[in-house]
């Protein structure tokens, strides 16, 4: 009978408009600034820095190899290397950026900067309500604002700093380790000079020798 | 016009939800002769500002009276020199690009892409990865669809209701994919021989779930919609684009499907693990508007299929070719072409690398813009409000079109 189809979406959205008062799976609308859905923990918005430490600039883990600004595919980093080191957290004397920016307005949050850098140094923050009536300013993030420390990042994404400070400390402890068996060797070398007996020399006679010559 | 229920036989009998059995057809009278009144032609500029037309599209319309007697798409408003851009670009670089082609479907953009450069630098895909990607790719199709019927019965006339209901579902497919590559649409997640993060915790119960649940989405969403009389007037008899056409236009996707040619490229290419899978392709009878909606709900249920049987399959086991690498890729000297079956048809991308970081030349084939090339010769005949909904029922995306 003609009709009956459209009585029948009608008893549907009488369905939904009932449902949505008391039915658990079509009261779906979240009351935006009242309520917020928490970020979940893979979600990314805009790049940031991380640091170590207390002092974000000092703690800079980034040590201005320019890769991401290479990969970024819109190219919106920008970085100058400064002129003088400072140690990484391994000891080791490494550049750092004197400027670092990140125009957000062009920036894509595609991730990229994150998956190219060697040093675990950028990663992707969740803030969201960045809106301002400012286009140029405030929109340029410096590195003073870029700088988060640590703990934040295990605040955004547990699972991955919690991998990242394990392979991080590993490192640390093979460089310290590295560093200690090299001050051992320098020490042996040095003792061995003194009494005459070099340990790495080769040894003395026709021993070395190949027995076919 | 007057209207009258044939009540032929549904083509899609035995696929059809609910039990039905056949649609009621509705056939229009045709146009009475007004004889000649003496009247102009008149040109009206559809767009690029018209709400109906999916973003900045227009169309130049010459009307006798309310018929369409010739029309004319425009497009290019959007364009913003994808191609160019990416053979200045490293090929990682222009992955996150892709994603803004086709803005509802990335994920599927994501797979295209990286396929072509598979086949490029002859990187394996790991099967993990394979059942990763052929999951997010159903998913997408089945996002794609719901919001197709929603903006097709907006343009309709049916403003809001369906559109909510589609978007309501669309929004925990999103959630899946934000929770896997950590944004909603522009997931950037497949990597040349892989894919760029392990499933979270959790997340393959999700899907499992999200996927249990479409089926009575889809039961529900057909009982508002595929009896609805005046759907059916609507879209029935209207815009019926020929079987030859199709074939000739080189149409793809649902459209051709529509229009009763059996082609899907999951079916006749074989790409990634889709020959383990079973599914029908639906075919339609008349080629028309309503065809096309059906059709389109039928992949989604036959899509369903696909994903319960991915999701209980997946193995475990490495996500990413070894071989495959972020930094300094450069592939050896030569030619490809990998094509995919996108929500909206064939999504190919063509590749010629010379060797270096960039790609020599990166061409894209477009579903929608190629599916709009038929515009016209569906339009004739009809009336300006039957020409907003055929041009919804094409299935386009401007980002796509005009790249």
């Amino acid at each position: 009978m003609l009709g009956t189809g459209l009585i029948q979406g009608l008893m549907e959205t009488a369905k939904n408009f009932v449902g949505s008062y008391h039915d658990e799976a079509r009261l779906v609308t979240v009351q935006y600034p009242e309520e917020k859905i928490p970020a979940k923990e893979n979600s990314r918005n805009f790049p940031f820095l991380v640091y170590d430490g207390e002092d974000p600039q000092a703690g800079l883990r980034c040590v201005a190899c320019q890769i991401c600004e290479k990969e970024c595919p819109p190219k919106c980093i920008y970085i100058v290397k400064s002129k003088d080191k400072k140690p990484d957290y391994t000891g080791k004397a490494q550049l750092y950026p004197a400027t670092f920016d990140i125009d957000v307005s062009v920036c894509m949050s595609c991730q990229i900067c994150v998956e190219v850098c060697p040093f675990d140094a950028i990663k992707m923050d969740q803030v969201f309500e960045l809106s301002t009536s400012d286009r140029f300013a405030t929109l340029l993030l410096k590195k003073t604002t870029l700088a988060k420390p640590n703990a934040y990042f295990h605040q955004i994404h547990p699972t991955d700093a919690a991998e990242i400070d394990g392979r991080l400390a590993e490192e640390k402890r093979k460089a310290e380790e590295k560093a200690k068996a090299a001050a051992a060797a320098k020490a042996a070398a040095a003792a061995a000079a003194t009494t005459g007996t070099d340990p790495k020399a080769p040894p003395v006679g026709g021993a070395a020798k190949s027995p076919t010559n | 016009m007057s209207l009258t229920s044939t009540g032929a036989a549904n083509p899609f009998g035995a696929l059809s939800a609910n039990g039905t059995e056949s649609v009621q057809r509705f056939s229009r009278s045709p146009k009475p002769d007004p004889g000649d009144l003496g009247g102009e032609l008149l040109e009206v500029s559809m767009g690029p500002h018209h709400p109906s037309t999916h973003g900045v599209f227009r169309m130049d319309v010459v009307l006798d009276g309310e018929t369409v007697v010739k029309l004319k798409p425009v497009f290019g408003y959007l364009h913003r020199n994808h191609e160019k851009i990416a053979e200045n670009t490293s090929y990682l670089g222009s992955m996150p690009y892709t994603d803004r082609l086709d803005y509802l479907c990335s994920m599927t953009n994501n797979w295209a892409y990286a396929l072509s450069v598979e086949k490029l630098a002859g990187l394996q895909v790991p099967e993990r990865a394979q059942y990763i990607r052929v999951i997010t790719a159903e998913l997408t199709r089945l996002l794609n669809h719901t919001c197709l019927i929603g903006f097709l019965l907006q343009d309709m006339g049916a403003l809001g209701t369906p559109m909510m209901y589609a978007f309501r579902e669309r929004e925990k497919i999103l959630d899946l994919f934000e929770s896997l590559s950590g944004a909603r649409m522009m997931c950037n997640y497949m990597r040349f021989g892989g894919c760029r993060c392990e499933l979270p915790k959790h997340w393959l119960e999700q899907a499992r779930q999200v996927v249990e649940d479409f089926p009575h989405f889809l039961d529900e969403f057909e009982a508002l919609l595929t009896g609805n009389e005046i759907l059916l007037a609507r879209s029935q008899g209207v815009g019926v684009l020929p079987k030859d056409l199709a074939i000739n236009a080189s149409i793809t996707g649902p459209m051709l499907r529509a229009a009763g040619v059996g082609y899907d490229i999951r079916k006749v290419d074989n790409y990634g693990i889709y020959e383990r899978f079973e599914f029908r392709v639906p075919i339609g009878a008349h080629g028309d508007v309503f065809d096309r909606y059906m059709v389109r709900v039928l992949e989604m249920r036959e899509s369903l299929g696909i994903l319960r049987k991915a999701l209980t399959d997946i193995p475990e086991g490495p996500i990413m070719d070894p071989k495959s690498k972020l930094r300094g890729f450069k592939p050896k000297a030569g030619e490809a072409y990998g094509r995919i079956e996108g929500p909206k048809g064939e999504l190919g991308f063509y590749l010629i690398s010379d060797g270096s970081a960039n790609p020599f030349r990166y061409r894209v084939r477009p579903p929608s813009l190629i599916n709009l090339t038929v515009l016209e010769d569906m339009c004739l005949g009809h009336n300006v409000a039957d020409v907003v909904i055929i041009l919804g029922s094409v299935d386009i995306v401007l980002g796509e079109v005009d790249r």
